[in-house]
């Protein structure tokens, strides 16, 4: 499923990328505008690819670190089959324009109640596999999924609390300024702890597992831990620079954003330091590719973020594509790649084959999607500084020098090449699915050991 | 305390997790609750007139706030371009907050009576009629759509009950203010509005 809702998304992605060169792409359909298909293609690529991959790989992980089967079985199985049905009325709800129209947290009230208990279950196993577990410590990747899970629970139900007014319509109990920071708080945290936290998780087993080699340093995991999980949910009012978000409140986002920086590469520096030893494979391993790649965007991003979330920097940037290109940056480069890497390393091993059915395609697959991230990424850096400056232009007598008008035209060819790099990562999908059927429906089971615990 | 007791303790460190991640918000979120600034309207801004606040659930509904900001910023570039830079007490009725966070189109704060009722009728049905180079949608069906006058009712008293001051009265008038209007005739209103309170230019 996990392949599935990334193409699936992804093709919603291109899409809206079309239609910001070609507007009549919605044939004047309600269903296919772009401001109801935006919140689509988020809600499909956060919560659907990226959730269904976390709910996977976290529930493969902590039976294999934990060297027990799951704790409440058909609870987990009803977590699958929650999980998939939100992502369905998702899906359907979004392009009805039913939204309470918070980035992120589109999905109205009843879907939300579905999502709370779909989420408790999660924890539930989750947490009750650990705590059936045969051996003393928790391994790292589970610090970082139990925060994950912990913490997207409180941030979800805080930011969505909201009084029904019909079945399909509520009003968030927090006003103006209040609810805008309430919003970021939560969403930056759903950046924070969904596509990071979560994917660190499935880096800290994933990469040792691929490399064959250690942790580089179990003490930098534990302070990288801690620092991050603390830091991150102070950075939120940094969506909201030179808004009417009181000055205090701004500077706390700000400085924390910039501390961030440290335990962000923590994280990157303890993954690819882990191949120290180990970095011949690199020539033959395209798996291990795309786990290193996913890494360096993710310290690139990870700069990116605390730079962006200086006032002045902001002050350019905001509103602006160059957010979008760090979106995707982050990911693409980072959450995408780390889930294909880590696809590619599980299903193998999930169905008893030795390897995947092509490792020629698995290559392709990564210079795709190398070359796709990249081209989608500068085209947004250039596009949102073209913006910037044209916006804040102005001529010796006071005057402004650009209409706004003349900003879009002059970012059109950079939504081509935007576009572009949108097709060829999401050819990169196209890939993988075949690649992944074949390995599937391939009748050659190879036995797998399962190692005791030292 | 050494780290390897939190590793070997499922419960401490579910605790240790649950204190890290509540500071943040707890100092950023919940002084805001209790700051005038944040929370009492700001002079001549008043709840939404039932007619106004559905065509602002048309505007949430189609997702305006994917392209349009609903923010100023306190820059001179940005005062010259949209007027005065918004006020948190001007966005106190807002449920939710449209700041937005991307501009594809222009800031829309105080977009209020900057064209005629007849210009944004004419632009939201087919903007490149007048604009020929926007790449914004048109919604021609927002003209055969009708408000719901029930629905509006029914609004207006979720609102009061959440504390916004609607008088019974008004609610008591708000299906006769919505009645036989069109989508379209709600959504201008709502943008003919927006950013009004304030009379002067920058």
């Amino acid at each position: 499923m996990v392949v599935v809702w990334g193409i699936v998304g992804m093709l919603v992605g291109v899409i809206i990328a079309a239609q910001l060169i070609w507007p009549q792409l919605n044939f004047d359909l309600p269903l296919l505008t772009y401001g109801r298909l935006r919140p689509l293609h988020t809600n499909a690529v956060i919560f659907a690819f990226g959730g269904s991959a976390l709910f996977a790989t976290a529930y493969y992980v902590v039976q294999r670190t934990c060297h027990v089967r799951l704790a409440f079985g058909k609870l987990a199985a009803f977590t699958f089959w929650g999980w998939q049905l939100v992502i369905v009325l998702a899906a359907i709800t979004l392009p009805l324009g039913i939204t309470q129209s918070k980035e992120y947290a589109e999905l109205e009230w009843p879907i939300d109640l579905l999502i709370t208990v779909v989420w408790v279950a999660y924890a539930i196993v989750f947490f009750g596999t650990i705590a059936k577990r045969r051996v003393k410590h928790i391994y790292v990747a589970n610090w970082f999924y139990g925060a994950f899970i912990i913490t997207v629970a409180v941030l979800h139900i805080f930011n969505n609390l909201a009084v029904p007014v019909s079945l399909l319509k509520s009003y968030s109990i927090y006003t103006g300024i209040v609810d805008g920071m309430m919003q970021w708080w939560y969403g930056h945290n759903a950046v924070g702890f969904f596509l990071t936290a979560g994917f660190l998780g499935m880096m800290y087993y994933f990469v040792p597992k691929q490399a064959g080699r250690p942790i580089y340093s179990y003490r930098l995991s534990v302070v990288h831990f801690w620092s991050l999980i603390a830091i991150y949910m102070w950075a939120g009012p940094h969506h909201l620079h030179y808004t009417s978000l009181p000055d205090w409140a701004q500077t706390l986002g700000m400085v924390f954003s910039i501390v961030l920086l440290a335990p962000s590469w923590g994280g990157m520096i303890n993954g690819i330091m882990t191949l120290s030893g180990a970095w011949h494979k690199l020539r033959s391993d395209p798996i291990l590719k795309f786990m290193i790649v996913a890494l360096s965007f993710y310290g690139m991003s990870t700069f990116e973020g605390p730079m962006m979330s200086i006032k002045t920097v902001n002050a350019l940037s905001h509103y602006t594509n160059w957010t979008i290109g760090h979106v995707h940056s982050g990911a693409l480069g980072w959450v995408a790649m780390m889930t294909v890497g880590s696809i590619y390393s599980l299903l193998p091993r999930l169905y008893n084959r030795e390897a995947m059915y092509s490792t020629r395609l698995i290559d392709v697959h990564f210079w795709t999607s190398t070359i796709g991230v990249v081209l989608y990424a500068v085209s947004m850096w250039i596009a949102g500084i073209t913006e910037g400056l044209m916006w804040r232009a102005v001529n010796d007598d006071g005057t402004l020098t650009y209409s706004f008008v003349e900003s879009l035209k002059a970012v059109e060819p950079y939504h081509y090449m935007r576009l572009l790099g949108g097709l060829v990562f999401f050819s990169g999908m196209i890939i993988m699915a075949y690649n992944v059927w074949k390995t599937v429906s391939d009748k050659k089971p190879v036995p797998v050991a399962v190692l005791e615990p030292a | 305390m050494r780290h390897e007791q939190i590793e070997k303790s499922l419960n401490l460190m579910i605790v240790l997790i649950i204190v890290a991640i509540s500071i943040g918000g707890l100092v950023e979120i919940i002084p805001l609750m209790f700051s005038s600034d944040a929370t009492e309207p700001a002079e001549n801004i008043e709840p939404y007139s039932p007619l106004r606040l559905a065509g602002r659930d048309v505007y949430v509904r189609e997702g305006c706030y994917n392209c349009h900001s609903q923010m100023i910023r306190p820059f001179r570039s940005e005062t010259e371009r949209y007027g005065p830079f918004t006020t948190a007490g001007e966005t106190v009725y807002d449920r939710p907050f449209q700041f937005g966070s991307k501009r594809t189109g222009p800031d829309l704060a105080r977009v209020g009576g900057r064209y005629s009722d007849e210009w944004q009728r004419l632009h939201l049905t087919d903007p490149r009629a007048l604009v020929p180079e926007s790449n914004m949608p048109g919604y021609p069906w927002l003209l055969e759509n009708t408000v719901d006058p029930e629905l509006v009712t029914a609004k207006l008293k979720a609102l009061q009950w959440l504390g916004d001051p609607y008088t019974d009265d008004q609610i008591a008038g708000a299906a006769a203010a919505v009645e036989g209007r069109t989508e379209m005739d709600a959504l201008v209103a709502y943008l003919q509005g927006l950013g009004t309170n304030r009379r002067d230019r920058r």
